[in-house]
C-alpha cells in the first residue's frame, strides 16, 4: 500500500482508539513508502514490522533508528528465520536467505535494535529446547547476547501445507468447542488488517475472498465465524501474530484447567 | 504493629492539597510495604490505595495480607490475587516465553503453598476496580487495564488514541494501573491522565535497589469514594468530566517516589526460603533477570538483559 492509501486508515485509527500497528507482507521493506509510513505511524502509536531482514542496509537501518528515537513509542522489528543454520532455514525461506537475514540482524543490533526473532516450528514440539539452543548460538555469533525469540506454530496453509501437511478433514472448530472459551485470545476479536482490497479479518486469511469485512476499519468490526481450518491453530495457540507485550491471558480458559483445592 | 487507620484521610484542610498514595505489585515484599506506610505518613499522604498482586516473587505471602488487612487499605484485585484466591493453576501473568513461565510457576507454587486459606478467601473477594474522586477528577483504579485485569499497558506500546478511548468508554479522567511493574505517566489531553504507579515488590529494572510508588495530589481538592455517596466536593463538580475550568484551577501533580527498604534482609529471607537465585539478584541489583520477554523494545533496551 502506498503512503497516500494508508493515511486515511491512520486517521481512522486515531478516531476509534487503535492501540498499536503491525506491518506485514510479503516483505514490507519492498514497499518504497514504508519508511514514510512508519514515520507517520510512530507519531500516533507503536509500530511493529514483520520482516525477513534481507533488504536492510546501513542507511535504511540508520533511518529506522532515527525515527525510533524521535518517537515516544516503540518500533519493533520482527525478523522471521525458520532455522538456525542455512541447512535448516534456506529450504523453507529460500537459498541464501539465512546469511542475508543474519547480516540484517547484525545491522539492527549495531543501531541498538533488539529484534524479535520469530521462527515457525518446523520440528516436533519436543525438540523446542534443542532448537532454541541452536538459535541462541547462531544469534550470539552476530552479537545478540540475550535474543528475543518467539516460536510460532506452523499454519498448515499455502507453501507450508505443501512442505509438511495440510489440516485434516477434522480440523474445524465446532460450536461445542467454543463453550467456555475466551475469544479475547483470538486476534480477530480485537484486530483487523488493512490491504489495498479492503479491511480483512486477520493476516492469516488475507488471501481468502471472504476475509474482507468492510472498506473502513470501523465498518469491519463485526464478529467473524471461525470456519477456516487455520482458525484451529489460533484457537489452540492464541494471538499468534501479536508481540508478547500485548498479551493478556484468558481468565476463562485458565479456569478450565484443573482447579486447585483451597 | 501497624496502626489500624494509617490509611485514613487526615483532617481536611481546604488550603492543603489532598494527597493520595497509590501502590501495587507488592509481590510479598512486606518490608517495602512497611517502609511505604512510614514514608507515606511522613509525607502527609491522606489515603493509600493498593492496586493488587499482593503475592509472588518474595517470601512469606501472608505477611503482606496481614498488614493490608490490619490497615484496611482499599485494594484492587490483581491477576495474582485472582489466581490464588480462586485456586487456579497459574498466575495469569500473561507471559508467553517458556523461561518466564518456568520462573512464574516456581513463584506461584511457593506463594500458593504459603498463603493461608483465610487469606485466599479474602483475596478472592477483592474488587477488580475502585473508583474515587479527587476534586474534579474521576479516578479509576485497576490492576492492568479497565477492560482486562492482566493487560499490559506499557509506556511505549500504548497509544494516546487507545487511552482516550479507555477514558471515554470507562467514563473517567484518570486511570491508574500497576500490572507491568514499570511506572509511567502521560497526560494525553488536558485533564486526562494515565498513570502506572509502579511496583513496590521489585525495582523497575534500572539498576537501583529501591522500588516505586506514586503520590498524586490536586490543589484545593477534596477526596471521596465514588461508590460511597456524593461528597460536598462531588456535588460542586457533578459535571466534572467536562469541567475544564475546575481542572485548570486544580492541576494534578504526579510524583513517583523512590522507596528505600531493607532489601538485603529480603534477599536473605528469600534465600532461606529456597526462592530462585535469579529473583534474589533482581532484589539486590535492581535489574530484572526473569519475566522480561514481555518487555517492548524500548523498555527492554533500558535493562541489563
Amino acid at each position: 500500500m502506498s503512503f497516500d492509501q494508508i493515511l486515511p486508515y491512520l486517521a481512522e485509527a486515531i478516531q476509534i482508539g487503535v492501540k498499536e500497528f503491525y506491518f506485514t507482507g510479503g516483505e514490507p521493506f519492498i514497499n518504497p513508502d514504508l519508511p514514510k509510513i512508519l514515520e507517520a505511524t510512530l507519531r500516533i502509536g507503536p509500530a511493529t514490522v514483520l520482516t525477513n531482514a534481507t533488504l536492510f542496509n546501513a542507511e535504511l537501518v540508520k533511518e529506522l533508528a532515527a525515527m525510533r528515537d524521535s518517537s515516544k513509542y516503540s518500533l519493533e522489528l520482527r525478523v522471521s528465520i525458520d532455522g538456525f543454520s542455512p541447512e535448516t532455514n534456506d529450504p523453507i525461506r529460500g537459498p541464501g536467505t539465512f546469511k542475508r537475514a543474519m547480516r540484517g540482524i547484525k545491522l539492527l543490533l549495531d543501531e541498538g535494535f533488539l529484534p524479535i526473532i520469530t521462527a515457525m516450528r518446523s520440528w516436533p514440539i519436543e525438540q523446542d529446547e534443542a532448537q532454541l539452543y541452536g538459535f541462541k548460538n547462531s544469534l550470539a555469533n552476530v552479537g545478540y547476547r540475550y535474543p528475543r525469540i518467539k516460536l510460532l506454530p506452523s499454519l498448515r496453509i499455502g507453501q507450508e501445507a505443501l512442505r509438511d501437511r495440510g489440516y485434516s478433514e477434522h480440523d474445524y472448530i465446532t460450536t461445542s468447542m467454543m463453550v467456555g472459551y475466551d475469544c479475547n485470545q483470538l486476534m480477530c476479536s480485537n484486530s483487523r488488517i488493512v490491504s489495498t482490497r479492503g479491511v480483512h479479518v486477520c493476516p492469516i486469511l488475507v488471501d481468502q475472498p471472504n476475509s474482507i469485512l468492510g472498506e473502513r476499519i470501523s465498518t469491519a468490526r463485526q464478529a467473524f465465524e471461525l470456519r477456516h481450518q487455520a482458525c484451529m491453530t489460533c484457537y489452540q495457540y492464541g494471538a499468534l501474530c501479536s508481540n508478547a507485550s500485548s498479551a493478556a491471558t484468558s481468565f476463562e480458559k485458565t479456569r478450565l484447567s484443573r482447579p486447585r483445592s483451597i | 504493629m501497624h496502626g489500624t487507620n494509617s490509611h485514613s484521610p487526615k483532617s481536611q484542610n481546604p488550603n492543603r492539597p489532598q494527597c493520595v498514595g497509590l501502590f501495587g505489585g507488592v509481590y510479598s515484599n512486606y518490608l517495602a510495604l512497611e517502609a511505604l506506610l512510614e514514608d507515606a505518613e511522613r509525607r502527609g499522604v491522606h489515603r493509600l490505595y493498593c492496586l493488587g498482586d499482593l503475592g509472588a516473587f518474595g517470601p512469606f505471602p501472608d505477611r503482606v495480607c496481614q498488614i493490608l488487612r490490619e490497615t484496611r487499605i482499599p485494594i484492587v484485585q490483581g491477576n495474582y490475587d485472582n489466581s490464588i484466591g480462586n485456586g487456579l493453576a497459574d498466575c495469569q501473568c500473561g507471559y508467553t516465553d517458556p523461561r518466564d513461565n518456568y520462573f512464574a510457576k516456581l513463584s506461584y507454587d511457593y506463594t500458593f503453598q504459603h498463603t493461608s486459606n483465610d487469606n485466599k478467601a479474602w483475596l478472592q473477594k477483592l474488587s477488580p476496580e475502585i473508583r474515587i474522586r479527587l476534586g474534579p477528577y474521576r479516578i479509576l483504579l485497576c490492576h492492568g487495564s479497565p477492560r482486562k485485569m492482566n493487560e499490559f499497558l506499557w509506556e511505549t506500546t500504548t497509544s494516546d488514541a487507545f487511552l482516550n478511548w479507555l477514558f471515554e468508554k470507562y467514563n473517567t479522567d484518570i486511570i491508574v494501573g500497576t500490572h507491568t511493574g514499570l511506572h509511567w505517566h502521560r497526560e494525553t489531553s488536558p485533564g486526562k491522565h494515565f498513570i502506572n504507579c509502579g511496583a513496590i515488590g521489585r525495582p523497575p529494572n534500572d539498576g537501583q535497589a529501591t522500588v516505586v510508588y506514586t503520590i498524586i495530589n490536586a490543589e484545593n481538592a477534596g477526596l471521596s469514594d465514588e461508590a460511597s455517596g456524593v461528597s460536598d466536593d462531588r456535588a460542586k463538580s457533578e459535571n466534572a468530566g467536562s469541567d475544564e475550568k475546575a481542572k485548570n484551577a486544580c492541576q494534578l501533580k504526579v510524583d513517583f517516589v523512590r522507596l528505600g527498604y531493607d532489601f538485603e534482609r529480603l534477599a536473605f529471607e528469600m534465600a532461606s526460603e529456597g526462592l530462585p537465585e535469579e529473583f534474589i539478584e533482581t532484589i539486590r541489583t535492581g535489574w530484572w533477570t526473569t519475566c522480561s520477554e514481555v518487555l517492548p523494545a524500548k523498555e527492554r533496551a533500558r535493562g541489563l538483559y
